[in-house]
């Protein structure tokens, strides 16, 4: 594997993570190419091979439309995240797809201040490098716990 | 004589307000004694409690644990083919007996403290060192193992959902149900094997009953899931009609999807966030398949005291409820499909579980709106809460513009806790 790919990879995690957390959504479903899957599930679920997630989606219109709801429909508090993106592990490189895993931790800060941490857990990526740029056919967020403190708005 | 100011009584005993079912105290979401109370005469008292699917426990040996309020609980299938459960609470000392969430294989369970055996049945079969250790030592001769074990539960099986209850006294499950509230089950889960798909647990940050009163409101729904109103998945004005059983701990909403109808008119005078622009990118969210032929696209059903079970469209769940502490509640999503779905049909279910769940387009709300009551009450104990949505009484209704089954949820409350 070349420094190049794994450079391409932090890069792509990192914008991903500051897209999320400078509240810049309508870009999030950019990060992926139009067939996509995207997916928020746990360890537990994943461990057992339980398919359902949290979010689940696999068009980039349904990523769109979920950034939409939570513009338009949905209702809860005002609140942000930090992510804290991990070191990327390269598990495959082939024909410009790269398959990787990276540990995550999300801190949620509500308006009146209060931090907790809301998830951590490892981003299971398929990247497809396109122009010197990944872009990920694939997400799958699995959350090692399988409590979700209150709701869960905000992508991971 | 001096006057003395009177500080009131923040006791259970302490009157419902004369108005009846169209008030609630909100000292009942607040106080240490409710919650006291509450374990003993709802969760220990006599109502059913979900426990599992059948589906969760194949095989004998196979077991999950669980609570019936603050009660561990340990449900196990034996050689014998039947369901069991009991108290996860070792005879001896009282520690928990199983630590895993579920397993496979368990021939008996052996507290890791004292290395006391239980059975598949929760009957104590082993004692370490129970005759000492080169004659000296052990427990006395009166010491007799079938004197002690932890308390088991009543089972009653509906549909391959198994519910469990520490009382006695519980009614047989038909009879706690009744014939409405039976068949609602039976339309969902009736003479299908179910398969789990997912499991989620969603922490509210509020009392339990403030959930179950969310669940049983269907007046609520139109308002605050946006999501619901904007799709025409659930128009007060569709058809559509609420069911509450004879004690009013059950109930069961149902809509039909009526996608001819005009815009409501009515919502359009209310003000009411129903005439969105929104428009979804990917609609196949909302292109589910025609399930149970009858036109029925939600059918929300609950089970006094702890128990939801879903229809939105072909997103099927249970969910169960369990009280943490006074003012922080588990709800336990289980998503579930059938043996016999088509891939297409797994694919639907799998994306409309967008719908529910923590992150659900119109669940969602329900995961907070709790916390803004338990918060938006906290000053407030001597003042209450209004149910005259629909009138005051608690039965059923074909307009789903009421509170009935809510005042429902309060009349089977204050029978059990004798209120």
């Amino acid at each position: 594997m070349s420094n190049n790919v794994y450079q391409m990879i932090a890069r792509a995690l990192a914008e991903y993570a500051r897209c999320i957390d400078d509240d810049r959504l309508e870009e999030w479903p950019n990060h992926f190419h139009g067939a996509c899957v995207y997916k928020i599930t746990t360890a537990a679920n994943y461990r057992d091979g339980l398919e359902a997630g949290i979010i689940f989606a696999n068009s980039r219109g349904m990523l769109t439309d979920r950034v939409s709801a939570l513009r338009e429909a949905n209702i809860y508090e005002r609140q942000s995240y930090r992510h804290i993106i991990g070191q990327p592990s390269i598990l495959s490189v082939d024909e410009g797809e790269v398959h990787s895993e990276t540990p995550f931790l999300v801190a949620r800060i509500l308006q009146d201040g209060d931090t907790d941490i809301f998830a951590t857990g490892r981003y299971f990526d398929l990247y497809k490098l396109e122009d010197g740029e990944a872009k990920l056919n694939e997400r799958t967020v699995v959350c090692d716990s399988s409590r979700i403190d209150t709701l869960l708005a905000l992508p991971l | 004589m001096a006057e003395q100011q009177t500080i009131p009584k923040q006791s259970h005993e302490q009157a419902w307000p004369a108005e009846g079912l169209t008030r609630v105290p909100y000292r009942v979401f607040q106080t240490e004694e409710s919650y006291r109370t509450e374990q003993q005469r709802i969760f220990h008292g006599p109502s059913w409690h979900y426990l599992a699917l059948e589906v969760e426990l194949p095989e004998p040996g196979d077991f999950r644990t669980t609570k019936i309020g603050d009660t561990p609980v340990i449900v196990t299938r034996d050689s014998d083919g039947e369901i069991y459960a009991f108290e996860n609470r070792c005879a001896h000392r009282g520690s928990l007996i199983c630590l895993d969430t579920q397993g496979k294989g368990k021939k008996d369970f052996s507290c890791v403290y004292h290395a006391w055996t239980y059975d598949r049945q929760g009957n104590l079969t082993g004692v370490a060192f129970k005759d000492g250790v080169k004659g000296k030592g052990g427990m006395p001769d009166t010491f007799r193992m079938q004197d002690h074990r932890p308390r088991k539960l009543r089972i009653a099986l509906l549909h391959g959902l198994i519910f469990g209850s520490f009382s006695e006294d519980v009614p047989l499950i038909e009879d706690y149900l009744g014939e409405e509230i039976s068949s609602g089950i039976e339309r969902v889960l009736g003479g299908r094997t179910p398969v789990v798909l997912g499991r989620f647990t969603q922490v509210l940050p509020n009392n339990w009953k403030l959930y179950m009163e969310n669940v049983k409101d269907s007046y609520h729904a139109s308002i605050l899931h946006l999501f619901f109103t904007t799709f025409e998945l659930n128009m007060l004005s569709q058809k559509g009609a609420i069911v509450v059983d004879e004690s009013g701990g059950h109930h069961v909403s149902y809509s039909a999807m009526d996608r001819e109808a005009q815009k409501d008119l009515e919502y359009a005078r209310q003000q009411i966030r129903s005439e969105s622009e929104y428009k979804l990118a990917d609609p196949s969210l909302l292109q589910g398949f025609d399930e149970y032929h009858d036109g029925v696209t939600l059918q929300i059903l609950s089970v006094f005291p702890t128990f939801v079970l879903q229809q939105i469209q072909n997103a099927i769940a249970v969910r169960q409820i369990v009280p943490r502490a006074i003012d922080k509640t588990d709800l336990n999503w289980t998503y579930i499909g059938f043996t016999d779905d088509t891939p297409e049909q797994r694919l639907t279910r799998i994306k409309q579980g967008n719908l529910v769940g923590p992150a659900g387009y119109i669940s969602m709300e329900d995961g907070c709106v709790g916390g803004f009551v338990q918060r938006g009450i906290a000053g407030a104990p001597g003042q209450e809460a209004v149910l005259e949505m629909g009138g005051s009484q608690a039965q059923s209704s074909e307009s789903r513009v009421t509170e009935a089954s809510v005042r429902g949820f309060w009349k089977a409350y204050r029978s059990n806790m004798g209120l």
